[in-house]
C-alpha cells in the first residue's frame, strides 16, 4: 500500500500539471484562435449592430413591453427578466401557487388589451434560460391585432410579416416552428417606424 | 404527442445504435493499447508526458495499485481546482472582477467536477472567471471522463484475462483515452458548435442597448471548448446557469440533437467494446438492448406526461403542453428526450428545467438516476455499473437453478457478489440517509423553493443527483449553503469512489481466475431471457429501494395536482 502511494506521487503531480496546461490552457486558447479566425461573428456572440452600436444578439431574447412590439415569453432571468448575465428558469413546480397566480395575472393583462382568451401556452410560461429568443408562430399571431392597432397597420400586413419571419424545423421534425422576436420587431420597425 | 416528436425519438435511438460499433472499435484499439493514426501527431505528446512524469506505460498494475494511483491523481486534481476557485480574485482572466469562492462552495465544486458530477450550486456567469472555467473546471471534464473509461477498461480486463494479477496501467489508460479519444473529438465538435453560434472568446461580456432602449449585459466566454467535453464526457456542468437551455450553449435544434447523441456516444461504444474484449460481441449487443429497452420506456412516459400539459394552466384557458421551463426552439419532445438521456447517462446537462416538469414527467429523470445510471450511463461508469447488475443477475439465476453462476467465462463467487452488493448499496444509503436528514433539519428545510411534496422532491433529487454523480437539479433548491455544499460534496465523493474501488477489486479478483468455458448447463447471457432477467433485477432493486420516497415526492405531488390542490 505504502509503495503504491509513493510510486503514485510523481506521476500524479506531474501529470496534473501537464494536463492542466494542455486541457485548461492550450486547448481553449487554440479553439479561441480558430473560432475568431473562422467564425468571428458567432464566436463573439452573434451580435447585431446598428450603426456601430450593439443592440443585442441574434440568439438572446430581449424584454419588450411596448404595445407596438411583439412580446417574448415571460422571463425569470434576473430581477426584471431577460438579464443576459443571469440566465435562469422559474423552477416552479406545476402545482405551485406562485406559478398559477403568475399565469392568471399575465392572462388578465392580455385580456385587457383585447387579445382573446385561448392563450398559446408559451406566451405565459417562462423558458428554461429566461433568454428564449423565440416564440411559437401561434404566440406571434395572437399578438397581431394589438400590433396592427398600435402601428396603424392592416392586420394582414402584420400577419404576413410574421409568416415571412417564421423559421421552420429542419427535415420537418428537428426543432419547432418559431419566430425570433427581436428579428420580427426589427422587421416591424423597418416596415413602419414608430413615430 | 406528435409524429414529429416520435420521429425524433426513433431517429435518436437508431443513430445511437449505429454509433455503438464504430465508437466501440476505436475504444477497443485504446483498450488494447494499439497504435492509431492519431499517434503520428499526438504520440510524441503521450510519450513526453510519460517521460516527464516517470511513467512506464507497459507496467502492469494489480487492482490495488491501479486504485491507489487513480485516487491520488484525483486528489491532486481536486486540490488544484480548489486552489484555482479560492484564488480566483487574484488570478488573471477575471475582467468582471469576481472574488474567490468561499471555502464550502469551493470544496463542493472541486469534488463535483472531480467526480464527473458537475453539480453546480452557483450560477456560472455570475460567479466564475474565464480562467476558473477553463483551468479549474474544464480539465476535470476531460480527466474525470478518462478516469471512468479507465476503470471500465480495468474491469473488462478482469473478465477477459486469465490467471494474472494485472488489470492494466492507470496512467496509460487515462492518458490514451484523453489524447486519442476525447481531445480530438472535442476539437472538431467545438468548431461545429462555434459555427452554430456558441461563443468562443476571452471577453467576459458585452453591453447592448435593446430596441426599447434598455441596457442588456450579455455574458460571453470560451463556451464552445467547454461545451464539447461537457457533453461528450457526460459531465454536464454548464458554462452558464441555464446550462444547455441557454441559447449560447445550445443555439439550435441541430446542436441539441448532436448534444444528445454525444451524451450517449461513448457509453454505447463501451458496450460493444466490452463484447469485443470478452471475445463475444453478442454480449455487448445484449447489454445495449437491455439499456435501450429501459430507455424507451422512460422516454415514452415522460414525453406523454409533458405533451399532455398542466391541467391547472389549461383550466385558466391556455392551450398546449407543459412549456414552463422549456425553450421554444426545442419544444416538448426534444426537451423530454433530453431529460431522459441526461439522467439515463450520468450527464446532468439540461435543456429544460426539470423542476418545472410535470410531477410524473420529472419522476422519470429522478428514477433513472436512482437505478444507478446504468441505462447507457456515464462514460465508463455506465458500463461498470451495469456489469455489477449483471453479476447480481447471474447470481440470482444461479440460485434458481442451483449452479455456480458464470458470466462471460468467469465463475462468479461469494467475493464478487459481496463486492457488487457493496457497490450497489452505497449510493441508495447515501441518498436516502441524507434526504431524511435534510427533511428534518432546519438547515435542510430552508433549501426548497417549492412547498409541499414538490419541495421534498427537490431535496430527494439533489442527493440522488449528487450520489449518482449526475449533476442535474430540481434547481429551485437553494443549494449554496454550508449545509448542502458540505453534505452533497460528501455524497458525490462516496457515490463515485465507493463504487469505483469495489469495481476494481472485482476486476482484480476476476483477472486471477481461470477461464470457465460455457457448457450446455450454463445460463445463457445473451438473448431475450437474459435481457428480461437483467431488466427485472434493475427495476425491482431500484423500485424496492426508492418507491417509498417517490410516493412522498412526485407521486403525492401528482395526486394533489389532479385534485387541484396548490402549494
Amino acid at each position: 500500500m505504502l509503495t503504491d502511494l509513493k510510486t503514485a506521487l510523481r506521476p500524479a503531480i506531474v501529470l496534473s500539471g501537464l494536463f492542466a496546461a494542455l486541457l485548461g490552457i492550450a486547448y481553449p486558447l487554440a479553439l479561441t484562435g480558430l473560432g475568431q479566425l473562422l467564425f468571428p461573428h458567432q464566436a463573439n456572440g452573434s451580435l447585431i449592430r446598428d450603426g456601430g452600436r450593439v443592440i443585442g444578439s441574434e440568439l438572446i431574447g430581449q424584454k419588450f413591453t411596448s404595445d407596438a412590439y411583439f412580446h417574448g415569453r415571460p422571463s425569470a432571468a434576473g430581477a426584471d427578466g431577460y438579464d443576459a448575465s443571469a440566465s435562469a428558469g422559474s423552477n416552479l413546480g406545476p402545482a405551485s401557487k406562485a406559478l398559477v397566480e403568475r399565469v392568471k395575472a399575465d392572462m388578465n393583462a392580455m385580456a385587457a388589451t383585447g387579445q382573446g382568451r385561448a392563450v398559446p401556452v408559451d406566451l405565459v410560461t417562462t423558458s428554461g434560460s429566461g433568454l428564449d429568443p423565440d416564440i411559437s408562430p401561434e404566440a406571434a399571431f395572437y399578438q397581431v391585432d394589438r400590433i396592427a392597432r398600435a402601428r396603424g397597420l392592416p392586420k394582414d400586413v402584420v400577419r404576413d410579416l410574421v409568416k415571412s419571419e417564421q423559421d421552420n424545423p429542419l427535415l420537418d421534425f428537428l426543432g419547432e416552428p418559431r419566430v425570433n422576436v427581436l428579428a420580427l420587431n426589427r422587421a416591424l420597425d423597418r416596415m413602419a417606424p414608430v413615430r | 404527442m406528435t409524429y414529429q416528436g416520435w420521429a425524433l425519438i426513433l431517429l435518436f435511438v437508431a443513430m445511437t445504435t449505429a454509433l455503438a460499433k464504430p465508437m466501440g472499435m476505436w475504444l477497443f484499439a485504446l483498450y488494447e493499447g494499439r497504435t492509431t493514426p492519431l499517434h503520428r501527431v499526438l504520440g510524441p505528446v503521450e510519450h513526453g508526458f510519460y517521460r516527464l512524469a516517470g511513467i512506464d506505460p507497459d507496467e502492469e498494475q494489480g487492482w490495488r495499485r491501479y486504485a491507489v494511483h487513480m485516487l491520488l491523481f484525483n486528489v491532486a486534481l481536486l486540490l488544484l481546482t480548489y486552489l484555482v476557485l479560492r484564488l480566483q480574485g487574484v488570478l488573471p482572466l477575471n475582467s468582471r472582477e469576481f472574488s474567490g469562492m468561499n471555502a464550502d462552495g469551493a470544496f463542493n465544486t472541486a469534488v463535483s467536477f472531480t467526480t464527473n458530477t458537475n453539480w453546480q450550486w452557483y450560477s456560472g456567469e455570475a460567479t466564475l472567471s474565464n480562467l476558473s472555467q477553463m483551468l479549474g473546471l474544464a480539465i476535470h471534464n476531460f480527466l474525470s471522463s478518462a478516469t471512468g473509461i479507465a476503470i471500465a477498461f480495468a474491469l473488462f480486463r478482469g473478465f477477459a484475462r486469465k490467471e494474472v494479477k494485472g488489470v492494466g496501467n492507470f496512467w496509460a489508460d487515462m492518458t490514451r483515452v484523453t489524447l486519442y479519444l476525447l481531445l480530438p473529438i472535442c476539437a472538431v465538435y467545438a468548431i461545429f458548435l462555434i459555427a452554430s453560434g456558441v461563443p468562443q472568446t476571452l471577453a467576459a461580456s458585452v453591453d447592448a442597448t435593446t430596441l426599447e432602449g434598455a441596457r442588456q449585459t450579455i455574458a460571453l466566454g470560451p463556451v464552445a471548448s467547454q461545451e464539447a467535453i461537457k457533453m461528450l464526457g457526460t459531465n454536464g456542468g454548464g458554462f452558464f446557469n441555464a446550462n444547455s437551455a441557454h441559447p449560447f450553449e445550445n443555439p439550435t435544434a441541430l446542436t441539441n440533437f448532436v448534444q444528445m447523441l454525444s451524451i450517449f456516444a461513448i457509453g454505447v461504444g463501451l458496450t460493444w467494446c466490452f463484447g469485443k474484449a470478452v471475445g463475444d460481441t453478442r454480449q455487448g449487443w445484449t447489454i445495449l438492448a437491455a439499456m435501450l429497452f429501459l430507455f424507451l420506456l422512460g422516454t415514452a412516459f415522460t414525453y406523454w406526461q409533458e405533451a399532455a400539459g398542466n391541467p391547472l394552466l389549461h383550466g385558466l384557458g391556455t392551450t398546449g403542453g407543459n412549456m414552463e421551463g422549456k425553450e421554444t426552439r426545442f419544444g416538448i419532445a426534444a426537451s423530454a428526450l433530453f431529460a431522459v438521456i441526461t439522467t439515463a447517462a450520468s450527464c446532468g446537462a439540461v435543456n429544460a428545467m426539470h423542476d418545472s416538469f410535470m410531477p410524473l414527467g420529472g419522476m422519470v429523470p429522478l428514477f433513472n438516476m436512482q437505478l444507478g445510471e446504468v441505462i447507457v450511463g456515464g462514460v465508463g461508469a455506465g458500463i461498470y455499473g451495469f456489469l455489477l447488475f449483471a453479476i447480481l443477475a447471474v447470481f440470482v439465476a444461479g440460485l434458481m437453478v442451483g449452479r455456480t453462476p458464470e458470466y462471460v467465462g468467469k465463475k462468479i463467487e461469494a467475493r464478487e457478489v459481496k463486492l457488487a452488493i457493496l457497490a450497489i448499496a452505497v449510493p441508495p444509503l447515501v441518498i436516502l440517509g441524507m434526504t431524511a436528514l435534510a427533511s428534518v433539519l432546519p438547515a435542510g428545510l430552508a433549501g426548497p423553493l417549492n412547498k409541499g411534496p414538490h419541495g421534498f422532491s427537490e431535496i430527494l433529487y439533489a442527493f440522488t443527483s449528487g450520489a449518482g454523480n449526475n449533476g442535474s437539479a430540481f434547481a429551485g433548491l437553494t443549494a449554496g449553503t454550508p449545509f448542502y455544499n458540505g453534505l452533497i460534496g460528501i455524497a458525490m465523493w462516496l457515490g463515485r469512489f465507493f463504487v469505483i474501488v469495489p469495481v476494481l477489486a472485482i476486476a482484480g479478483s476476476l483477472a486471477a481466475k481461470r477461464y470457465t468455458p460455457a457448457t450446455s448447463g450454463s445460463f445463457p447471457t445473451t438473448g431475450g431471457l437474459w435481457i428480461g432477467l437483467l431488466v427485472g433485477i434493475i427495476l425491482i432493486l431500484g423500485g424496492l429501494t426508492f418507491l417509498p420516497s417517490l410516493a412522498l415526492g412526485p407521486i403525492a405531488d401528482h395526486l394533489a395536482m389532479v385534485q387541484g390542490k396548490l402549494f
